[in-house]
């Protein structure tokens, strides 16, 4: 006859009165113990845009402890894994490879070089992941490269040159030299600024490319000093910025013609100092100091400075915003599957986490949103450490900016 | 396109003082090579340090000169550290033995850089005296590379007199010709290749010192650099000092003239010059036939 001894009785009635009792007062600790929620993040930590890249590791770092703090998504912990692509697409493509198959990340947020992000949302494709590049491309949303799990949170080179190059033809001159970085981003930004520049009846007078990464300048110049353009327009990204402007003022070209670029970076400015970005002008997706006028921002702000005691970059808010998404987008399809989630954002397409509102665009996924024209400080006008730009404009969101969904080939 | 003197002269300006890194660089590859048969593939992370340095002396000292005077003895003493405690131990050996090590150095010294100093990066000004520019008549430049320019050819005049007016020099040069010879006189050949090594390693750091105000500083910044010297050092002859020389202005007028005219080929038209010297002359411009063998 099977019997149970009295000790061994209560002994099991305790721990399973125990284990009830724990399921009870510490729920959450219990979920938690649920799979996270991964999220992959590839960027170039090292290289030229080595400063962006943490300022959006900063930003994604506030997103997910944000969403953790509330609970997390759908009850599960949200894990953000971060990877070098060292701004190489064969290495970007790897990251994410070894992201999603032995990581077991199911969402994609990050990329910030433009070829490197192609070769992201190539393995996000063939995983079937969903992925929200934070990197400025026209292609990564448009066919035939772009899917229908592929959102693209940040600005692209159609709109930072079709907006920054119409304000400097009317502003700075009509008679330019582009200087630009030969890769995806740079040529299509030098493409939407020559186009921009016959619209508004200018004249070009050069273009140059020189490669992606250089320090050294100064073999160029001496052919742009002898033009004399209105305007020196440079589509120098990351670190080349800063190597770029150093060598165009020690030239003195900053005194026979007007610098301005499709972007500004504050990383790079923080970095360059006023005196570097002095009157130089750019376009920008986000400043900090719109705090005082936006609250998501301010809210953005106040995080980080708790945090990391600095606000964040124009970029960290890209990363962060795209985690955010992700979260949003589970939320509303109940569901983690690549599919239900790009659909639940496609119904629910207004957000607002740290700029006011921004919505995706059916068609091509892209983030629609307001970017502001500005300015570099100069020494003595700077407010702190991080008040680097005077704010010159706003320019409000409008799909106009962008190629049409036609454009884009979509039909 | 403009073809006159006019157009291209500023250009010639312009790569001459790219020529003058390229010539401290492949000086102290030459010399080493010359005298100890090592392929310095550290020179680049060398290169790097001098840039470093400068910027850390800088913010030691608050002066410019003293920063640039200081960086290249630092990284000289380092690569006699290199040369006392790893090289030393491979002589003998295959040559390719100095050039893995050296090459994993360089991997290092990169990586601990980054570690130190941040993967970002470093700007440096040049001092407020040499800030400005200089109106050259047909060019406005900027008086900082006029000073690199300077700056160069001094060290070079003082390296020549070095070589060819001190007996150290003459050992030097002996060494290079004939190592048991000259040890069979009773001559520590050691102690040459110590201060030899370096010599070498100094001048990499006043390349890097001198371009860490035109071009910053950051850990990769040799990476480029060091195949472009071994460029130079080949087409003007391993080996030979007058030949890095010659061939290292000869590489900055191709950068500086091919930017004018395509600026996309600039980087390819070095190797396209390499490939060209070396069919025409298999040793390099002033190269021996047999040294690099």
């Amino acid at each position: 006859m099977a019997s149970i001894s009295r000790r061994k009785f209560l002994g099991a009635t305790g721990a399973t009165a125990g284990a009830v009792a724990a399921h009870g007062l510490f729920p959450s600790v219990l979920r938690a113990q649920a799979e996270p929620l991964r999220i992959g993040c590839p960027l170039p930590l090292t290289g030229p845009f080595a400063a962006l890249a943490a300022d959006m590791q900063r930003g994604a770092q506030l997103a997910v402890d944000e969403l953790n703090a509330k609970g997390g998504v759908m009850g599960r912990k949200v894990e953000v894994l971060f990877r070098d692509d060292e701004l190489k697409p064969a290495v970007g493509a790897q990251r994410t490879k070894e992201l999603i198959e032995n990581q077991k990340c199911q969402f994609i947020v990050g990329g910030l070089a433009a070829h490197v992000q192609m070769a992201i949302n190539e393995q996000t494709k063939k995983a079937k992941v969903l992925f929200i590049s934070t990197s400025q491309s026209d292609e990564i949303s448009a066919k035939p490269d772009t899917s229908p799990i592929t959102f693209h949170e940040a600005l692209n080179p159609t709109i930072t040159s079709r907006v920054m190059g119409t304000w400097i033809a009317q502003n700075l001159g009509k008679k330019w030299w582009i200087i630009y970085a030969d890769y995806a981003w740079g040529k299509q930004n030098n493409a939407v600024l020559q186009d921009t520049l016959k619209k508004q009846g200018g004249t070009l007078l050069g273009a140059t490319p020189y490669p992606l990464g250089s320090a050294e300048f100064s073999a160029h110049l001496p052919k742009i000093q002898a033009a004399k353009p209105d305007v020196l327009v440079s589509v120098t990204p990351g670190a080349d910025n800063i190597a770029y402007l150093k060598q165009a003022r020690s030239f003195g070209m900053d005194k026979t013609m007007k610098l301005a670029q499709p972007l500004l970076w504050i990383s790079y400015l923080k970095e360059g100092g006023p005196e570097l970005y002095s009157d130089i002008y750019g376009s920008i997706n986000w400043y900090w100091e719109l705090q005082d006028t936006i609250p998501s921002a301010k809210k953005f702000v106040e995080a980080s400075m708790k945090k990391f005691n600095m606000p964040p970059g124009d970029y960290g808010a890209y990363s962060y915003s795209g985690v955010l998404e992700v979260g949003r987008g589970v939320e509303l399809a109940k569901s983690t599957d690549a599919e239900a989630v790009a659909n639940a954002l496609r119904k629910s397409p207004v957000y607002d986490h740290f700029k006011g509102k921004e919505w995706w665009r059916a068609c091509d996924n892209k983030a629609m949103q307001d970017m502001w024209i500005v300015k570099g400080r100069g020494p003595g006008k700077t407010k702190g450490d991080w008040g680097l730009m005077d704010i010159v404009a706003k320019v409000a969101a409008d799909e106009k900016y962008d190629r049409t969904c036609a454009e884009k080939g979509f039909v | 396109m403009d073809f006159s003197l006019a157009a291209v002269l500023p250009q010639i300006f312009t790569g001459l003082v790219l020529g003058m890194l390229f010539v401290l660089l492949a000086i102290g590859l030459s010399l080493i090579f010359g005298l100890m048969t090592v392929v310095n593939f550290s020179h680049g992370a060398l290169y790097m340090l001098g840039a470093y340095f400068t910027v850390f002396f800088l913010g030691y000292t608050r002066n410019f000169w003293l920063a640039l005077l200081l960086a290249p003895l630092m990284v000289g003493t380092f690569g006699l550290l290199i040369e006392r405690f790893l090289i030393r131990r491979l002589y003998g050996r295959s040559p390719d033995d100095p050039l893995l090590l050296t090459f994993g150095l360089s991997l290092v010294l990169i990586e601990t850089a980054k570690i130190i100093w941040g993967k970002i990066g470093l700007t440096l000004d040049p001092p407020r005296e040499l800030a400005g520019t200089v109106n050259l008549g047909f060019m406005i430049f900027p008086a900082y590379r006029l000073f690199v320019i300077a700056v160069t050819i001094v060290v070079l005049f003082g390296l020549w007199a070095f070589l060819t007016r001190t007996n150290v020099g003459l050992i030097i040069r002996a060494g290079s010709r004939d190592p048991l010879m000259v040890r069979a006189l009773g001559i520590n050949l050691n102690r040459i290749w110590l201060l030899v090594f370096g010599i070498g390693c100094g001048l990499a750091g006043l390349a890097g010192a001198l371009a860490g105000p035109m071009r910053g500083a950051y850990a990769e910044m040799g990476v480029t650099m060091v195949i472009e010297s071994f460029v130079v050092v080949v087409v003007g002859g391993m080996g030979s000092l007058l030949g890095a020389v010659v061939a290292g202005i000869l590489m900055g007028q191709v950068v500086g003239i091919t930017t004018y005219f395509a600026p996309k080929a600039a980087e390819i038209m070095v190797f396209v010059v390499m490939a060209v010297v070396l069919l025409v002359r298999p040793s390099g411009i002033f190269g021996e036939a047999g040294l690099a063998e």
